[in-house]
Formats: C-alpha cells, sequence, structure tokens
C-alpha cells in the first residue's frame, strides 16, 4: 500500500498575536491535496488571519507554516512571490482593482507575469470569466457589478493563472440565495475541474458544510474540532454543537461578563 | 499621575519616530523600484496624466491671478519711485525663484496630494494593495513608483506654466491696464532674469517640492488606518504635512541659493 500524500499545506504548532491577545495559541492544520477544507468559528477568531499566513502576508511570532513543503514563515521575497503566482485567493469583497474594467481585472495576473501576446490573453480572460458566468460582462466597471458578481469576477482574476491552491476568505457573507448557490457551485467545480486544493474561510455552516471534505472548528486560539461534515455533528464538543447549531447560549454566553443583575439594578448611580 | 504626561510625551515620540522610519523605508522602497519602470513607462504617463494634467486648470487660473497681484502691486510700489518699468522684472523674479515653485507646490498638495492620498488609502482599506501582494505583484512598485516618479516630473512643469502664465497676467495689468512700456516690461525681463540664478535655483526648488509633497502623499495614503476616518485623517495629513514642509524647504533652499 502507498503512504497517504503529504498535505499540501502543513500547519504546525503555530503561534500569532497581536498586541496581548493570542490569535493562535498552537494550533495544528492539514489542507490535504485536491480537497475542499474548511476552518470555521465565530467572527474574530482569526480565520482571515490564518489565509494571511500561509499566504506569507503576516509571520507567526512561533511555529510552522509550509506550503507544498516549503517554509512560507521563513521564505525570502522572490521565493515568496513566485510561490504566491501559485497561489489564488478570493478576498471577502472581492478586492478587484477600482480603475479598471472587469476585463482588466482579470488579465492584470496575465499581463504582470507573462509575455503572452494579447489576442492570446484576451482568449485566456474570456475563458476565465465563461468559466464564472461572467464573459458577457467584460466591459463593466467595478461599481457596475452587484456583491455576488464582483466576486466572480475576483474569482476569474483568481484563477487566471491556473494556482494549485485557491484561498477563499468568507465567499457567502452578504449574498442572495441565488449568488450564493451560484459560489457554492463555482468552489466545488472549479475545485474538481481544474485539480485544485481549496481552503475555505467561513462561518455560513450549511453552505460550507455541503461542500467542504473536511473541516476545522477554531475558538479561541484553539482548534476545538476537526472532522468531515459527518463527523461533526456527532462530535462531543459542546461549543462544536453550540457553534455548528447556532444556539443563543451555552459554552459562550448569552450575556457579556456582568456584575449581578439584581446588584446593578438596585445600586444608584452615585454609588458606583 | 506625575508620570502620564511624560508617558504620554515619550509614547507620541516613539509613535512619531516609527513613522519617520516607516516613510523613509518606504522611500527607499519606492526609489528602488524606479529602474523597473522604465520599460513600462506608459504606466507613468498614465499617473502624469491625473497627476499633472488634471492640476492645470487650477495652476493656470491661480498663476493667472498672482501675476496679475503681482503687476498691480508691483506697479504701485515701483511708480512712486519712477521704476515702473522695472516691472517685469519684479514680476518675473518674484514669480520665478519664489511664488512659482512654492504656490505651485502648496496647489498640488492640495489638489493631487490629497487625491494620491486617498486613493492609496482607499485601495488598502478596499484591500486591492493586498489583494495586489497575494497575486505576487508589489503594490509599492506597481502603484506607488510610477506616481511617485509622475509627481516628480508634474512638479516642475506645472511651476514653470504658474510662471509663464503669471509672467502674462502681469504684462496684462501692468502693460495692458496701467500703461507701462510693452519693451520695457520684456527688455527688462530679458536682461535681468539669470537661466542659471534663477530659473535654475526656481527649477531646483519645485524638483525637491515635487519629492517632498509626492513622498507624504503616498506615505500618508499607505500608512493610512484602512477605515473612512482613517483615510480621511491621512487626506488632512498629507496636505497639512506637505504644505509645512514646502513653507520650511523653501526658507532653507532660498538662504543655500541666495542667502550668501
Amino acid at each position: 500500500m502507498s503512504p497517504p500524500p503529504t498535505p499540501l499545506v502543513e500547519v504546525r504548532q503555530l503561534l500569532f498575536t497581536r498586541g496581548s491577545r493570542k490569535i493562535f495559541d498552537g494550533i495544528d492544520i492539514d489542507i490535504q491535496r485536491g480537497k475542499i477544507t474548511a476552518i470555521m468559528g465565530p467572527s474574530g477568531t482569526g480565520k482571515t488571519t490564518l489565509l494571511r499566513l500561509i499566504g506569507g502576508q503576516l509571520r507567526p511570532d512561533c511555529g510552522a507554516v509550509s506550503v507544498e513543503g516549503q517554509r512560507v514563515d521563513s521564505l525570502g521575497r522572490a521565493p515568496l512571490y513566485a510561490l504566491r503566482k501559485r497561489m489564488g485567493m478570493l478576498f471577502q469583497n472581492g478586492a478587484l482593482l477600482t480603475g479598471m474594467n472587469v476585463f482588466d481585472n482579470v488579465a492584470f495576473p496575465l499581463r504582470e507575469h507573462t509575455q503572452l501576446s494579447e489576442p492570446l490573453i484576451r482568449d485566456l480572460v474570456l475563458m476565465k470569466l465563461h468559466a464564472v458566468g461572467l464573459r458577457g460582462a467584460w466591459q463593466l466597471q467595478p461599481s457596475e457589478l452587484s456583491g455576488g458578481m464582483a466576486r466572480r469576477v475576483a474569482l476569474a482574476r483568481a484563477i487566471a493563472l491556473d494556482p494549485m491552491i485557491m484561498m477563499y476568505d468568507e465567499p457567502f457573507t452578504g449574498q442572495d440565495p441565488i449568488s450564493m448557490g451560484v459560489l457554492v457551485r463555482l468552489i466545488r467545480q472549479l475545485n474538481d475541474a481544474l485539480g485544485l486544493t481549496s481552503i475555505i474561510v467561513s462561518h455560513d455552516i450549511a453552505e460550507t458544510s455541503s461542500i467542504a471534505d473536511y473541516i476545522y472548528l477554531l475558538s479561541n486560539g484553539k482548534v476545538v474540532a476537526h472532522g468531515t461534515a459527518q463527523e461533526l455533528g456527532h462530535s462531543g464538543s459542546a461549543w462544536a454543537q453550540q457553534f455548528l447549531k447556532g444556539l443563543p447560549d451555552g459554552p459562550v454566553p448569552f450575556h457579556y461578563p456582568a456584575e449581578e443583575y439584581r446588584r446593578d439594578l438596585l445600586t444608584s448611580v452615585v454609588d458606583r | 499621575m506625575l508620570l502620564a504626561p511624560i508617558q504620554e510625551l515619550g509614547r507620541k515620540g516613539l509613535d512619531f519616530f516609527q513613522r519617520l522610519g516607516r516613510g523613509h523605508l518606504l522611500f527607499g522602497h519606492i526609489l528602488a523600484g524606479l529602474p523597473a519602470l522604465l520599460p513600462r513607462f506608459g504606466l507613468v504617463i498614465q499617473q502624469v496624466f491625473s497627476v499633472g494634467v488634471l492640476s492645470l486648470v487650477i495652476i493656470v487660473v491661480s498663476g493667472l491671478f498672482v501675476g496679475m497681484v503681482l503687476g498691480l502691486q508691483g506697479y504701485n510700489t515701483l511708480v512712486d519711485f519712477g521704476a515702473e518699468e522695472s516691472l517685469g522684472v519684479v514680476v518675473a523674479l518674484s514669480l520665478v525663484r519664489e511664488l512659482g515653485p512654492v504656490v505651485t507646490a502648496l496647489l498640488f498638495a492640495g489638489r493631487a496630494g490629497s487625491a494620491l492620498t486617498a486613493e492609496i488609502g482607499l485601495m488598502k482599506a478596499t484591500e486591492q494593495l493586498s489583494a495586489m501582494e497575494m497575486m505576487a505583484v508589489d503594490p509599492i512598485r506597481r502603484v506607488l513608483a510610477p506616481r511617485f516618479l509622475a509627481g516628480f516630473i508634474s512638479m516642475p512643469l506645472l511651476a514653470a506654466i504658474f510662471s509663464a502664465v503669471g509672467v502674462l497676467g502681469g504684462y496684462f495689468v501692468g502693460v495692458g491696464l496701467l500703461g507701462v512700456d510693452q519693451g520695457a516690461y520684456w527688455s527688462q525681463m530679458q536682461a535681468k532674469v539669470d537661466v542659471y540664478n534663477d530659473i535654475l535655483n526656481g527649477v531646483t526648488k519645485s524638483f525637491v517640492f515635487g519629492v517632498v509633497v509626492t513622498w507624504i502623499a503616498l506615505f500618508e495614503g499607505y500608512d493610512a488606518i484602512p477605515t473612512a476616518e482613517g483615510v480621511s485623517r491621512a487626506t488632512t495629513r498629507t496636505v497639512v504635512h506637505s504644505s509645512l514642509a514646502v513653507l520650511g524647504l523653501d526658507f532653507i533652499l532660498t538662504a543655500l541659493m541666495f542667502g550668501a
């Protein structure tokens, strides 16, 4: 029997602090090749920060982040940029360049990194836009696009250089049901058709669970649970159950820490 | 209690020097990116249009009025000494040595500098700069360096246009309205304005102001807190800091050029 393939992304004992706050406190994460891995957790748990650490935009205080065997946290500028050419990232709001139309946005990485002729770039851009269903929108300005369309254009731009890995930062936030459905289908289709490895950072449980092959749940700087969607459904962690079922009270309390209610009401303002 | 103001002073001092350090690192990074622009000079030309050409209207209109005021004030002073025929020299020297570079730099800071800061700050706030980094494109080289070079090229040209239009404004008031001799206006100007001492020094000033104003504008945008409030504060700082820097540097440069 052949040994299992090594993960494409390996995060080991990752420690990252911002000011005095520990964002990650020694987490381990494996992203398997060809799979869609979801990183889920409440807002403010550092999910986006994790993507930035994998992309080398931030450096950890301690621990290792490796992509295809290369230590991202200690790579020099030139090899890091070479690695990034093989990584695509979809930002939460699309992050389209506002001074350019849809066509030029998708053509941007091709023009920056290749010596291809304009007719070839045109064909490639139209193919990428066709893959996200927006070939007819190539002339539009970013300001003329809806939120969902902007994300699809950004997706076409992110896959322009045929990356090995795609990172999605909250792809479903603020989308109407149709846009959400389109994005869910696109992420799955692109992953399988292009042989990508995908990482989705999200707190939209239903949509993410429907396409993720493996899920990590993060809270307070730790990995609380991980497994397939089915395995997590049976997880013994009270926190995981509260998060997955969206319960208003539980390990994460409904009330912000405060003094005892009765005493608070009966204490006059002067006594405070 | 007593320590609080000292702590505050220390914190502000550290913040100031950290910003100064970041500003200089950015400047070095921009300069390192300039050679790569030569084969892609189209990027710079685009920025010369938005930084320079779009500032032309305000520069021309202001130059005209400043020249007209100089003509009027100069005439009123000179006529007391019967020296109104030297009006051309007074107008030209005032413009070429001082008002051209300085007023252009102040207007440039207000028109183009604030626009640069807002643009870069908003690109940061909407993650466009981060997206570029993730596409393996260095935003400092791709976005900031062409704008810097455009500011460096545009400022002396705008200052030259300001001075030229100002001389025409002075001519219009002095010769056209107040009856100064046309030949004297031009010939005295030609005889007394020196290419090296006056014009070249003025051009040097505007190159320096171009570097400083564009650098401050780009740094403020790049260093802005990526929120609406952060960008608005950065824009204000650009105008205030670059105006003060221009006026301070003008004194230093004038002292070096004409002081002895």
